[in-house]
């Protein structure tokens, strides 16, 4: 009795090991994950519209009508590492999911980099900041697509450091992504020759900004900086005004603001502020087509931010490496090779490249807020002020820290 | 020393919102022994009222000061009828599920509809500028939203504690068969009281409108912190929870001053520490 029930065990879990066999060999199946704030400060420059955007891709990609069959499915990490990396793992040994995409909030962000490297999965990250990522923290595994917090610093952050500005102060978000940007624009200030006067760490969610404005205030510094996103800096921005901040002579440096948080301001509060995005809805006939399909099937007609677009362009690329391989390998490391020998070209963010590190090159763009006279409709928020070319937006592969360029 | 005057004062605007809801779960809790979990959600609902009368009917940020507490006030009126009223004498678990899913349901239609980041409300330009006071610049509305706030607390304790109606509401919480046998419709005043807690939290969103963004999670991230305020205060007790509102606004302002990183936590650690001393709180009577 006892043999045979060792026996039936044996038999199972090698045919267990040959069914896992077989879904390792080369298919034409794959599963996508978005990971994102789906609920939270972040919801709306990423969550559903991100999971919208990998939909789209998907059906754009033309693989369905070649026998692929794509799935997209989607979890909400509630900005908590833990919870991120548990759907992560979930996903993996579960779901067999072979792809994560978006993961706003540096702090999950580099949580889910582990996961997916240890899964040996494919992560092509829009919604962080962190230029860790690409850097000491760098994988295999990974490819941040949109932007990073070098690339904020050395755009906004140089503009506002060479036009004068030349003692700051800090507003930070106090988690892994306002430390990554306020370093990253610290080296920049110092290395232009100005200096940062003081700072302040405040907690992720913040209602109320006052205390910290006004410490701002009494440092005497030509720029406030603010090193934080969504919520936080809209908050900011708009209490700022109220503080009389930028009457005093200061100047508010916003240096990530995506294009939801300038709706959710208002262009009354916004108008002049000068920022950097690497995608706007109304930048060309490409991208005002991607627009008008996504704002006619979100739910309230907003148009894409440079996360949402970032999703779509990543996805679009993968399925081309994928296409390439001539089928899904299921090994991360395979296909982020692919990826990052073919050149990147799609209609949001144009031609660009994957360097090895796993950062994504493409132009930065200078916006600044358009005045309400400016404005000629609901989504008609910015005007381009300058483009910053992908090899100078980004680190350059001599200064990056990451070991796989150590080979 | 310029700028802890300067964050005395922030200290005391923040503590106006959190007197003001404060006051209200007090006035609930005190009359009908639910504790409001859908608080958060109903001051959410001011501000989006305010929000909603501004640009879908023209109706500036002074008229939704009186109508938006009102319509909300309505709002809540109907819940208790249909639904807090059938808790009466059932464990407070109940109405704690009870106005905590309500206060969930609530929000999730909000950011179904309006997503997370919110939407632009301008602060009323007579109230727009600011005086500068040597150690800090004071925007007018701030100085505003603490006057106000102030008036209407007093106001609220003055009704409940000084006046025959609220005279009527106390004995009726106390023994509510006897005060029926005196004719007074206690189900009604109830029911009012109700009305009366939720609009307070309408009116502090409306208040709140200008300066924060009107957004679903408004209330979400501030309920937490005024719950504790609550509790510090003692559950129930008028007074308690207004000076308690303003003196946590206090605190947790100079804590942004000093140690910046601890300021939404600071609450929590203070309720800790007074829950180990003294349970019922700093005013509280014990039952």
């Amino acid at each position: 009795m006892k043999n045979r029930m060792m026996m039936s065990l044996l038999l199972g879990s090698a045919l267990a090991a040959l069914s896992a066999g077989l879904a390792a060999a080369q298919d034409k199946a794959v599963k996508i994950g978005v990971l994102s704030d789906q609920s939270g400060l972040y919801a709306d420059l990423g969550g559903p519209g991100s999971v919208l955007a990998a939909q789209m891709a998907a059906e754009d990609s033309g693989l369905a009508a070649k026998g692929w069959k794509i799935d997209v499915i989607s979890g909400d990490h509630q900005n908590k590492p833990d919870i991120g990396t548990s759907i992560a793992r979930q996903w993996f040994d579960v779901e067999k999911v072979d792809t994560i995409v978006d993961v706003p909030n540096s702090g999950v962000a580099l949580a889910v980099n582990n996961v997916v490297k240890e899964k040996n999965g494919v992560y092509i990250n829009s919604g962080a900041a962190t230029s860790d990522l690409t850097n000491a923290q760098c994988s295999p595994n990974t490819v941040h697509w949109t932007y990073d917090t070098y690339m904020l610093a050395h755009t906004t952050g140089q503009a506002l450091v060479k036009a004068g500005g030349d003692t700051w102060f800090f507003l930070t978000a106090d988690y892994a992504f306002g430390a990554a940007l306020e370093r990253d624009t610290t080296a920049v200030i110092t290395a232009n020759g100005g200096k940062v006067v003081g700072g302040v760490k405040h907690p992720l969610n913040t209602p109320d900004f006052s205390s910290f404005l006004l410490q701002a205030q009494s440092s005497k510094a030509k720029i406030i900086g603010l090193a934080n996103a969504g919520g936080d800096t809209t908050n900011a921005i708009k209490q700022a005004a109220e503080f009389g901040i930028g009457k005093g002579g200061q100047k508010l440096a916003a240096l990530l603001l995506f294009l939801t948080d300038v709706k959710a301001i208002g262009l009354e509060t916004a108008q002049g502020l000068n920022f950097t995005e690497t995608f706007y809805w109304d930048a060309n006939d490409a991208t005002r087509a991607f627009s008008k399909r996504f704002s006619a099937r979100i739910k309230n007609g907003a148009a894409p931010t440079m996360v949402q677009a970032g999703v779509y362009a990543g996805l679009l690329h993968y399925f081309k490496a994928l296409e390439a391989l001539g089928g899904n390998p299921h090994d991360g490391v395979k296909v982020v090779d692919k990826m990052k020998s073919m050149p990147t070209d799609d209609p949001l963010f144009g031609k660009g490249a994957i360097w090895p590190n796993g950062r994504t090159i493409h132009s930065a763009y200078l916006f600044e807020v358009k005045t309400p006279a400016e404005s000629k409709g609901p989504w008609d928020l910015y005007k381009l002020v300058g483009t910053v070319p992908g090899d100078q937006a980004f680190t350059p592969l001599a200064q990056s820290t990451c070991a796989l360029l150590k080979k | 020393m310029q700028g802890l005057y300067a964050q005395l004062l922030v200290g005391l605007i923040n503590g106006s919102f959190y007197a003001l809801l404060s006051l209200g779960l007090a006035v609930i809790f005190g009359m009908l022994n639910i504790i409001n979990f859908a608080h958060g959600a109903l001051y959410m609902m001011g501000a989006f009222c305010a929000y909603f009368l501004l640009n879908l009917l023209g109706m500036n940020y002074w008229y939704a000061l009186i109508i938006a507490p009102i319509a909300v006030g309505f709002f809540g009126i109907l819940l208790e009828r249909t639904m807090l009223q059938w808790l009466t004498g059932l464990d407070h678990l109940y109405g704690l599920l009870l106005t905590f899913g309500l206060g969930l349901i609530i929000q999730g239609v909000f950011q179904n509809y309006f997503g997370s980041s919110g939407l632009p409300y301008a602060i009323p330009d007579q109230l727009k500028g600011g005086w500068n006071l040597g150690f800090m610049y004071l925007p007018i509305y701030r100085a505003w939203v603490v006057f106000l706030s102030l008036a209407i607390c007093l106001l609220t304790w003055y009704l409940i504690e000084r006046t025959r109606l609220g005279a009527y509401l106390r004995a009726a919480t106390e023994n509510p068969v006897l005060v029926r046998a005196f004719g007074i419709n206690v189900p009604r005043m109830i029911t009012l009281t109700y009305g009366l807690g939720v609009g307070l939290a309408a009116l502090a969103g409306v208040l709140s409108a200008p300066i924060n963004q009107v957004r679903p999670l408004m209330g979400a991230d501030l309920i937490i912190v005024v719950f504790a305020v609550v509790v510090i205060g003692g559950m129930g007790s008028i007074m308690g929870s207004i000076i308690t509102g303003f003196a946590l606004g206090v605190i947790e302002g100079l804590t942004k001053y000093f140690y910046p990183e601890a300021s939404n936590t600071v609450v929590f650690v203070l309720m800790v520490l007074v829950l180990l001393v003294k349970p019922t709180g700093l005013t509280g009577r014990a039952t």
